[in-house]
Order: C-alpha cells, then structure tokens, then sequence
C-alpha cells in the first residue's frame, strides 16, 4: 500500500540515541552555532583544526528534532580527518545524500542545519567576534517554513 | 459567549448522520502518502470544504460571473444580487444589526489589520495602551505592535493561570487599572483551546469606555455567535476555518464605529465620487471594500453558514467537544505526555499536547505516516510558547465530520510515536552498505 521510505530508520534513531561525539570541545580552535527559529531546532559545532588545516576533532551539541540531531551526528562522524577544501566542497545535496531517507522540502532545512552550521564553523576562530550572518552559505531549499502556521 | 450545550441539551450528530455529512465532504475518503486512511485533525489550521460550497462558487464561475455593482447587465446585476445576499447571510448568522456592519475583508488578519490601521490610527496616542492576551494568535500581536512603531502606544498582556485559563478578577483589575484604548481579545485560543468568557469581558470594558475586539477565528466555526448579546465593537474571523474558501474573512463592527473611521485601501467602490481635488467617501460597508472584492468567496462563505446553521452549531459544538474529550483524557493518563491546555470543562474541541524529550516536527511527522493529520510548531502562537517555555507543541483539532473512531485512533497513533522515540539502548554502527 505504500511506497512512503520511513524517515525514522533505524540508522537514523540510532545516531539520535547514540551520537557520536555529542558535547562540547574544550580546546576548539573554531565554533559556531545557529538555529531554525520557527522549529526551535539548534546545533552548535566546535572544531579543532590543525596547521595543516585538516579537522582534527569534532563535536557538536543541539536541541531538535530527530532529524536535527542524528543528521549532525553523522555528518560529525564524517568530517573528522576531512581537510578544509574537502568540507567546503562538501555540497547541501551530499549532506541529504549522507542523511540516508528522502525528506520533503520542509524537513530538509532540518537535516542541512548542521550542514550549515559547519560550513560557517570553519569560517569562525574562536577567539574571533562571530560573523553577522549566521547562515553560512546562502542555500534555500523547498518551500514555506514549517511552523508559522495557523 | 453562550455556555457550550452538553449533550443532553441538543441532539448529538447520530452514526448515520456523520457518514452522510461525510458523504458531503470528498477529500475525507483520500489516505496520506503513507497509503494510511486520513484522520483530519488540522481543523484549527483550516477546515475542508463540504460539496455545497464548492458547487455555490462553480456555479457563480459557470452561471452567473461578472464584478459586481454598477454593471448594467444581466450577469453583473445576478453577481451583485449573490453577492449582497451572501452579507445578508453572514449578518445573519452572527446576528449583525444590519448588514451595514459586515465588511467583507481577505480574512481574519486582513480585518484586524484593517482595524489597526484606521481606527487604532485615528485614536491612539503615545502612551496609550492596548490590552490583550498572552494567548494570542500573531494576527492579533503583530498589528498593535505596528500600531505602537506608529503611535507610541504599547501593548500590555494578560497572563495565563497554570491551569491555561485566566483569572477574571486580573482581568477586570488591569481594565480598570491601565485604562486601555483598545481591549483585543480570542474568543477561544488556537492552541489552548480556552474559551474566553467573550460577553463578561466585554461589559466590563463597555463599562469602562474602553472599545473592544473579539478574534472569532476560533469561535465562529464552532459556536453560535450573537454580536448584539455580546456588544462587541469589532469581531473577526476568516471563512476558511468554517468549510468556506480561502480569501475571505469578515470584520463586524458597530455601525457608529463604522461610520467615524476613515477609509482603509482607497480605490474603486469605495467611493461616491472622484475630483483631480480629491475624492468622497462610499457609504458602508463598501466605504472599506476598495477594489474588485472577493465575490465567488463571499458566495462559498454563505454556503458554509447556511451549511453549518442547517446541521446547528450547537450540535457542532457538542460533537466536536465529545470527540476532543477522548483525546484529551486520554493523552491525560498516558506517563510522558502533557496536555497544554484546560480542562474540557474550559475548552473547546482544540486539543495541544507534547511529549517528553520527543520534537513536535518528530510526532506530527510520524502521526501522518499512520494517517493523522495534526500540526505542530507554535501554531503562530511565539509569546504563549515563550511564556509556557514551550519551543513547540503538537496539536490536533476535531471538526464536525470527526468520527469518535478517529479520536481513539489519534491515542492509539501517540502512544505508537511515544514508543518509537523513547530511548531502547541504541547503538550508533557504521551504515550497512546495500
């Protein structure tokens, strides 16, 4: 009767149970965080990044939904070891892609949060102001929010 | 507001009689892209249409269409004629003084807008206040924070007791208290689903010299509404949460009101007459409806009233009520799950909920996989949120073509979406390469 791919697979809720590498880093060398305001859903990303500009260590830690949190866990888990060009061509749909089950519009924005949030991450040093914008690369995908309803 | 009748005062919709009613609304039968069969509970967000009302607006496209007034010509006098009848109707259904007082407007925010711009304008001063509630939707927020940007007046708010209701002695405290210009109020919250005590609060404020605003959105839909026993100045509410179309709403207001506030949108049909030098100002109600207006909505909006006069809002209210009463009881005695909003004894067929440590987006995502359609998020509600210290809640909304059966399938499907997001032990393994 159905064709619908279950979101919540089990890869999924095992990421949201069991992150890798939820937490904060104590010796980041750069951070960033940001939020979908109508959904509530917040990653914040702490990174340690080596002379050879290679992502030594990474962590992350958040407030959402499923799809929030397991999708920033994986995407933690990948992008240990990674160099910086390596992330920055490092594409919103290769993000989707490691995400695993197809999801509408509204929940995309969910899982490229931590997508976004990285991409502003190796932009921010720590001991730096943070940048105005906390949008990161200036991708919009799908339609209307999701939460400003009536 | 009248006391919601129990159903031993009105005759509750019978089995037979709510598969016919059914019957009348096609979208019904369709499942979700589950292939799940659908249970509609996102009535608060918006209602479905019933036959009729599709039929009474295809008929004026295929019959009868042409703009209306001063069209000297079969159609545009047939289409004026429809089109005044439907006030007629909406005037009616709210019991309106007159006609005069029912402008037909895009919707429940367009009206109140509409208010804020012309009526607020026109009176409030750098530290007025106007006075509303906590619980209120963005429609009746962000105008008077415009209004403020404009003026300088400011918007104070009612807070909610822990039970989701409001105490009446604060409320008649801060009335007399602030002396607000404007008391702007729900009639029933679209989250909570507290029903305001509507004819208290607004004799309190007559008494007082202060104008009052009822937001019916949530109301009109579900209840009798009589604006002449409730005495309000303004009251609003859209078409499409009552089985009518989308692209209309209604601002009622006192003809006296009215006729003191100057026009909104300058155009056509909102004049007598135009000069290089200026312009005169069309009589009510068409003094506020410059432009083409929504013509084949109004028709459909008029087919909804008489739709749901015929079946009888009280009935309405009761079976709707009846069917949250499950729900609402339910999810009460299930570990794990809070209900946001008072007890049935307060509210209407509105009930909000969430669930420990599981996202809003997360239940109303799974809901629709088993078939229920709910909403979640802040239901354009920030500042209740904020002050419930809630980011988001999942709420599901009965409507008159609800089945009882729906109700428990609702409790069933949270308990399935509590089960399958508690934790169980997981452990995270590298993805299985297919």
């Amino acid at each position: 009767m159905s064709n619908e791919q279950d979101i919540y697979e089990e890869h999924v809720l095992d990421h949201y149970e069991d992150p890798y590498h939820r937490g904060e880093l104590d010796k980041a060398t750069h951070s960033h965080e940001a939020d979908n305001p109508l959904c509530g859903d917040v990653v914040h990303i702490d990174l340690k990044i080596d002379s050879e500009d290679k992502i030594q260590e990474a962590w992350f830690s958040g407030d959402g939904c499923v799809i929030s949190q397991a999708s920033a866990s994986m995407l933690i888990e990948t992008v240990e070891g990674k160099s910086l060009d390596e992330v920055r061509n490092f594409t919103a749909e290769q993000m989707l892609g490691l995400f695993g089950p197809k999801l509408t519009p509204n929940r995309q924005k969910c899982c490229l949060l931590s997508w976004r949030v990285l991409q502003s991450a190796i932009h921010s040093p720590v001991d730096d102001l943070p940048p105005d914008d906390d949008g990161g690369p200036d991708v919009h995908f799908g339609g209307p929010s999701l939460g400003e309803e009536s | 507001m009248k006391t919601i009748p129990t159903l031993s005062t009105c005759t509750p919709l019978n089995d037979s009689e709510l598969a016919d009613l059914r019957d009348q609304f096609p979208i019904l039968s369709r499942s979700t892209a589950s292939g799940a069969p659908l249970a509609f509970l996102d009535n608060a967000a918006s209602t479905q249409r019933p036959v009729c009302v599709i039929d009474a607006m295809s008929d004026c496209y295929q019959q009868y269409y042409a703009n209306v007034h001063r069209g000297i010509h079969t159609l545009s006098e047939e289409s004026t004629e429809a089109y005044e009848q439907s006030r007629k109707v909406i005037a009616s259904f709210i019991n309106a003084a007159s006609e005069r007082e029912v402008i037909f407007t895009s919707g429940a925010t367009a009206s109140i807008n509409l208010v804020a711009r012309t009526w607020g304008d026109q009176n409030l001063r750098e530290g007025d206040v106007i006075l509303t509630t906590i619980a209120e939707h963005h429609a009746n927020i962000v105008p008077w924070h415009q209004l403020c940007e404009r003026t300088g007046c400011r918007v104070e708010f009612l807070p909610l007791k822990k039970d989701f209701t409001f105490d009446d002695e604060t409320v008649h405290q801060k009335l007399r208290e602030l002396r607000p210009k404007l008391f702007a109020f729900t009639a029933v919250s679209n989250v909570l689903g507290t029903i305001t005590p509507v004819k208290k609060w607004v004799h309190w404020a007559r008494e007082l010299g202060i104008t009052t605003l009822v937001d019916a959105s949530q109301a009109a839909p579900h209840q009798p509404l009589d604006v002449e026993q409730l005495d309000t100045d303004f009251l609003v509410f859209g078409g499409h949460k009552m089985c009518g179309p989308t692209g209309i709403g209604v601002l009622h207001g006192k003809e006296n009101y009215l006729d003191s506030m100057p026009p909104f949108l300058g155009g056509g049909g909102m004049i007598n007459r135009v000069s290089v030098d200026g312009f005169e100002t069309a009589d009510l109600p068409d003094k506020f409806e410059a432009g083409t207006p929504p013509i084949a909505e109004a028709i459909g909006l008029a087919a909804a009233a008489k739709f749901l006069r015929q079946i009888g809002l009280d009935r309405i209210a009761a079976h709707e009520k009846q069917l949250a009463q499950v729900a609402d009881e339910g999810l009460r005695l299930i570990e794990g799950i809070e209900v946001i909003g008072p007890s049935m004894s307060h509210k209407s067929g509105i009930v909000s909920f969430s669930i420990d440590r599981v996202h809003a987006h997360d239940i109303a995502q799974e809901l629709d996989h088993l078939g229920l359609a709910v909403r979640a998020g802040h239901h354009c509600t920030m500042p209740l949120h904020r002050h419930l210290k809630k980011s988001s809640t999942t709420r599901a909304s009965f409507y008159l073509y609800n089945r009882l059966e729906e109700a428990h399938r609702f409790l069933e499907a949270v308990q399935q979406v509590q089960k399958k997001f508690t934790p169980s032990g997981r452990k995270r393994s590298s993805r299985p390469q297919d």
